[in-house]
């Protein structure tokens, strides 16, 4: 996926994203993965989790495309889908970036309004 | 001033900014009401202008914004006022005119002045998760939920270099 792909992503694809990022665990799984590739048994290691439990996991994550690995499922090791990942957080980046940029063209506005107020009140003295 | 802006998820079913602004409040509560000023700061950059900007500031009354892009694609959104309480307190409902945008959601936002500081807090309530994730990818009315937090790590850590895209 390129820079810019979220663009392209379906609303399905998106969906299936926000629910697998939902989840606590699985964000979880991320971080992990996000320092090397790890097998089921790895990844379940610091979870208080059955492996059929952690798998159950992982298949939400694959079917949302962060992630990879595994025909095998137990020994084949994960890994994440990086260019995937990215595409998802630079629309969630675009998202609150365009909060911020309104926010800072509500600041000017504020300044200007301030400024014309006074200069009304000087006025009137 | 460098405000930071906070986006957090306080439910599965809400999305709360909170920023400060160094101004009273009842600029602030001018400025978001006000079409002539709206028209200065609300969604207008990068070349996107509001080609319909009209605000009946009553309860029951009606407001219908839509912007024009650069390439002359258009995006609308329209609301009620349900409470107006000048100038610390405005409630709202809200829809997006696109076709995935799922139910209505209603908007509050809370002005709070002090030292001739406001601070501004705007809680998005949605009638279900799904509505929430659509308030989301509409790209105007929210923000990131801080869950993502733990996902920006992850990705600072791609962006690194540290682990393989793929």
């Amino acid at each position: 996926m390129e820079a810019g792909a979220y663009r392209e992503m379906s609303p399905d694809r998106l969906d299936a994203t926000f629910a697998a990022l939902a989840d606590r665990t699985r964000r979880g799984i991320l971080a992990r993965l996000a320092s090397g590739e790890a097998s089921v048994t790895e990844l379940a290691a610091p979870f208080a989790m059955s492996q059929p439990a952690i798998s159950k996991h992982l298949k939400v994550l694959e079917r949302a495309g962060l992630i990879s690995g595994g025909r095998d499922a137990q020994r084949r090791p994960r890994r994440i889908e990086g260019e995937s990942l990215a595409g998802v957080t630079e629309w969630l980046e675009r998202y609150r970036k365009v909060w911020e940029g309104n926010f800072e063209d509500l600041d000017n506005l504020l300044e200007e309004m301030k400024s014309k107020e006074k200069t009304r009140r000087r006025k009137k003295r | 001033m460098n405000a930071t802006l906070e986006v957090t998820t306080p439910s599965d079913r809400e999305i709360a900014m909170t920023r400060v602004f160094n101004a009273p409040r009842r600029l602030v509560f001018d400025a978001w009401t006000k079409p002539e000023l709206l028209k200065r700061w609300l969604g207008v950059r990068g070349g996107w202008t509001f080609a319909v900007c009209e605000v009946d500031l009553k309860v029951g009354g009606s407001y219908r914004f839509v912007w024009r892009g650069p390439d002359g694609t258009e995006m609308g959104m329209r609301g009620v006022y349900r409470e107006i309480v000048r100038p610390e307190r405005l409630v709202n409902t809200e829809k997006f005119d696109e076709p995935w945008y799922e139910g209505e959601a209603v908007d509050t936002m809370v002005l709070v002045e002090r030292d001739g500081k406001t601070t501004c807090t705007t809680t998005v309530i949605c009638g279900s998760k799904e509505i929430r994730d659509s308030v989301l990818k509409s790209g105007m009315t929210g923000g990131v939920a801080e869950s993502y937090d733990k996902l920006d790590e992850v990705l600072a850590s791609i962006a690194d270099g540290r682990v393989s895209a793929g």
